[in-house]
């Protein structure tokens, strides 16, 4: 019986389409969270393999803090929208953006209004019942016991200490009116095995993840592109050219640039497995509120 | 993160076409904090350099903190999940770690070893390959031991690795070691454990782990991680039955419809002949769908979309098989199921069963027994409660497709949701053998026919007791082998039967010639055939007549369910009460001397249970009294209850 073996992407694959396909299988109404970033670029083209030859029945929405790199709106709008011809929202918290938060002095309030309020508001609006998300379990550590079916309540928070059983590929897809699923068909897969697949599926993602010139400013150590003119210079700073690239994405003042050459995925593969910090380090918002900031987020609503 | 690999830096698309050919192993770790479970999954983690010095830097903060080992380095701390349990010091949930080498990709299911989590450790075993049960080796076997390998066992692991920890505490003695693994294997040998392995470690000091061991020369097996890596599993899953449940019916136009879904097993091909479940229609394979491309087999767990070249009727919840090779596809059927929510198993109630891709709604008809995860001991309940496991039967409203769990765990699962919670309550490994107990167990069942009711009789009941001179009803003699109960009843009937009365007797063991010869003599067998004969009994009292039915029937719970059959009002009960060494010398035949021997299991009296009934309605001494004065009681007893005049 040799030859009718998988291999480890092959096989995350073949699971995460069961997973996508069983949501809308089960569902009248679910979206695909879609932040734009490398993990989205993954779902999104294992909703495609998903449903093919048809499009994916149900629509990607984008909350949209106002906050977001230039090029990543761009490539939304050529890849997500155009190239791939998705249904594709965009929801940005309004009466947030009135209060006019700046992410880099009050980051954490930023988040919590332009992005978890934001993203509850939404959720209520179109009346979404499942929502599949990009999280993988190895970003952090209150992922790691996290469902792939992860139930909400009315308010949409998290109660980690009670969570529904997941064996097998058997999902409970169980709920009441007005509760919702969080869905992570990406759980079972690591940093690496993303960039591996968008290496072998030759997957398109926003070139902010490759090195290039950039107009940044050193602030505390991180290095911060200065996208557009919101990004207040403080007295004596001068942007610079330099060589840099993102690991991740998220709103500009608050995702740290790394000084590297890398063009090329294997390059930026390879960059990832010599390099001694972990992905989410560039990210402010971990940081918050000690070692357990994002189990806080994530009880309130957070992605 | 540096894997050991010098092509990463020199030649990384070298590395990388190495790594796109990585198999995937998923294992579970059983064991307490103080078994040294975290410490071993830190270690692995770290001695495979997959921990980014930021992560690093955050445990040795938290090391001072929160750490065992007074301040160094806790690699326990890596794995530790949320904030709270990490404040009790304990991991309460399933957690999942990844780590790869350059062979494979490793999923850890880590879940907590004690009592009151057998929930999260089934939890994590159901998608495992493989188990590492830790035993420290100062402490040896220990009640958690056995139990983590019985719920291993239970959910399907094929490959177990026993992991004697802390092999540095007891010098690392040998002596210690063969010991302990002499205690596992006479313990193991019970249960279903094909692929059994034994090692020595020291995870804190990292002994065995990724590296041989210096202090234990005398151990010249693989190292822990060796045998992650290298341990074969290839064959584990089934490639011989195909079985595809439709998971999604694509149909983005009218002149396309792909079933979709994940091969459960097996291998399918294209022009294969297939067939449709429940439906029982075939087609053939028109094509078989990847956005890839299109293939000419899959095989499980492939996710792909199957085209048909006849428009036959399939939609979610079916299951493509071959016509030659069928699952079995019943509403009834044994599971053992591991309960997993706080509110107890209800016996009776409905709930939502989730199998393959098929919702349905049924019941946990009967609990045959409780398995005591600690001793494998069985015992009897009424119930099931968090953490427990039980041999149930289970009754759906409808069919499914399905195999013993043993030999497929893709279509042999399902779990238990309740209806008004969505809570998931429970899962269920179905049990491959047929039992005759699952065969016959019909007293709840609905009819297989309904909606075509039998036309009513143009005789009133009253007509037929004006006719007959009588009350139809149903004696029930009941007692053990040899007390009486044919002679007393052919007796009765002859004497009603001068009497101008209309009474027929239904003999248990008669009936095993004809309407029961399909049973054996197990309590469940035993059950049915009352049943059988309880159905019979009131269709001859709807026709005006006296049955006199002549049964051991041996459980009081079952005589209560022929009485609800025949009529309460129409049931009398009788206990022809001989002792048993009486009815040991009156039996005819052989069947004591064989029952003693072994030879009739089940046997009442002697190796099964006779209750004596506390609501009969008559009780005949028939070891002092002669056969006519019991007939005479009888019938004393029929006019008492106005059956004759």
């Amino acid at each position: 019986m040799s030859g009718y073996n998988l291999t480890h992407l092959k096989q995350l694959e073949a699971e995460s389409i069961h997973i996508i396909r069983e949501v809308v299988a089960e569902f009248d109404n679910p979206v695909m969270l879609y932040s734009i970033g490398k993990d989205s670029s993954v779902m999104v083209q294992l909703a495609m393999k998903a449903f093919y030859p048809a499009k994916p029945p149900f629509p990607l929405m984008h909350i949209d803090t106002t906050w977001k790199f230039r090029e990543m709106i761009q490539f939304r709008e050529s890849y997500a929208r155009d190239e791939l011809g998705l249904d594709l929202l965009v929801y940005i918290n309004e009466e947030g953006r009135k209060l006019g938060l700046h992410p880099l002095d009050n980051s954490e309030k930023h988040t919590e209004v332009m992005k978890t309020d934001a993203l509850k508001q939404a959720l209520n609006k179109y009346g979404f019942d499942a929502a599949f998300g990009g999280a993988r379990r190895d970003e952090e550590k209150s992922r790691a016991k996290e469902r792939v079916f992860s139930f909400r309540d009315r308010h949409h928070t998290w109660d980690p200490k009670n969570q529904r059983p997941e064996l097998w590929n058997l999902y409970n897809t169980r709920v009441s009116k007005g509760e919702s699923i969080r869905v992570f068909p990406l759980s079972n897969w690591t940093e690496l095995d993303v960039w591996q697949y968008i290496h072998l599926e030759r997957i398109p993602i926003v070139p902010l993840y490759f090195a290039a010139p950039r107009p940044v400013v050193e602030r505390n150590g991180v290095l911060l592109m200065v996208d557009d003119e919101r990004l207040e210079l403080h007295p004596g700073e001068q942007p610079q050219t330099r060589t840099v690239r993102f690991r991740t994405l998220g709103c500009y003042p608050l995702t740290g640039a790394v000084e590297s050459t890398a063009t090329t995925l294997p390059e930026i593969i390879q960059e990832m497995l010599l390099t001694k910090t972990s992905e989410r380090q560039g990210r402010v918002i971990d940081k918050d509120e000690g070692g357990a900031g994002m189990e806080e987020k994530k009880r309130r609503g957070y992605f | 993160m540096s894997h050991h690999s010098d092509l990463i830096a020199t030649d990384i698309n070298a590395y990388l076409a190495q790594h796109e050919r990585k198999e995937l192993l998923r294992f579970l770790t059983c064991g307490s904090v103080d078994d040294g479970k975290s410490t071993l999954i830190g270690r692995l983690l770290y001695d495979s350099k997959m921990i980014y010095e930021d992560q690093l830097a955050a445990i040795e903060r938290d090391s001072v903190t929160h750490g065992t080992t007074g301040g160094g380095f806790d690699p326990a701390l890596l794995t530790d999940g949320l904030r709270a349990e990490r404040e009790q010091g304990i991991t309460i949930d399933v957690a999942y770690r990844y780590f790869s080498t350059t062979h494979r990709k490793f999923i850890i299911a880590d879940t907590p070893g004690h009592e009151q989590y057998t929930r999260n450790m089934a939890t994590g075993a159901s998608t495992a390959d493989l188990a590492i049960i830790l035993i420290d080796a100062r402490h040896g076997v220990l009640t958690q031991t056995r139990r983590h390998t019985f719920i291993a066992s239970l959910l399907g692991i094929r490959h177990v690795l026993v992991a004697i920890n802390k092999m540095d505490l007891v010098g690392f003695s040998q002596e210690v070691y063969e010991r302990i693994r002499e205690d596992y294997k006479q313990f193991a040998s019970r249960l279903d454990l094909p692929d059994l392995h034994f090692i020595p470690i020291s995870a804190l000091r990292g002994d065995n782990v990724v590296e041989p061991s210096a202090s234990m020369p005398w151990y010249q097996g693989s190292t822990l991680m060796h045998f992650l890596e290298t341990v074969y599993i290839g064959s584990d899953r089934n490639l011989e039955d195909f079985r595809f449940p439709v998971q999604y019916v694509n149909r983005p136009h009218l002149d396309f419809r792909g079933f979709c879904g994940t091969l459960a097993s097996g291998i399918v091909r294209q022009g294969d002949e297939v067939m449709a479940l429940p439906s029982r229609k075939t087609s053939r394979v028109k094509s078989i769908l990847t956005y890839d491309g299109s293939l000419q087999e899959a095989f499980a767990p492939q996710s792909v979309t199957i085209t048909l070249d006849d428009e036959i009727d399939v939609s979610r919840g079916d299951m493509l098989v071959r016509p030659g090779n069928v699952p079995r596809l019943e509403e009834r059927f044994d599971a053992m199921i591991v309960w997993m929510a706080e509110q107890p198993l209800v016996p009776g109630k409905a709930y939502l069963f989730k199998h393959t891709s098929k919702l349905v709604t049924g019941a946990i008809s009967t609990l045959r027994y409780r398995v005591d995860v600690n001793t494998l001991h069985r015992q009897e309940t009424d119930t099931l409660r968090l953490n427990e496991i039980a041999r149930c039967a289970v009754t759906l409203s409808q069919p499914i497709a399905f195999d013993g769990y043993r030999r497929n765990r893709g279509t042999g699962a399902f779990i238990v949701i309740d209806r008004i919670t969505n809570g998931t309550v429970g899962a269920g490994m179905i049990l491959d053998r047929v039992t005759a107990e699952q065969r016959h167990d019909h007293w709840d069942a609905e009819p297989r026919v309904s909606g075509e009711h039998a036309e009513s009789s143009l005789v009133t009941a009253q007509q037929r007791a004006v006719r007959f001179g009588q009350r139809p009803v149903t004696l029930l003699l009941t007692g053990l082998t040899g007390a009486g109960k044919t002679t007393i009843a052919y007796a009765l009937e002859r004497r009603l039967f001068d009497m101008g009365r209309a009474a027929a007797v239904l003999d248990g063991v008669a009936l095993r010639q004809g309407i029961s010869r399909d049973l054996g003599f197990s309590n469940e067998d035993r059950s049915e055939n009352l049943r059988r004969g309880a159905e019979v009994a009131r269709l001859m009292n709807e026709a005006g007549l006296i049955c006199i039915a002549s049964f051991v029937a041996p459980d009081a719970p079952v005589r209560e369910r022929a009485r609800e059959v025949i009529g309460p009002d129409r049931f009398l009960l009788v206990h022809l009460a001989a002792p048993i060494d009486v009815c040991r010398q009156r039996h005819d035949g052989d069947h004591y001397q064989r029952a003693d021997a072994g030879e009739i299991a089940n046997f009442p009296g002697v190796s099964a249970a006779y209750d004596q009934p506390a609501d009969a309605d008559l009780v005949l001494p028939t070891h002092e009294w002669p056969v006519e004065q019991c007939v005479d009681r009888l019938l004393q007893l029929l006019r008492d209850s106005k059956v004759l005049d």
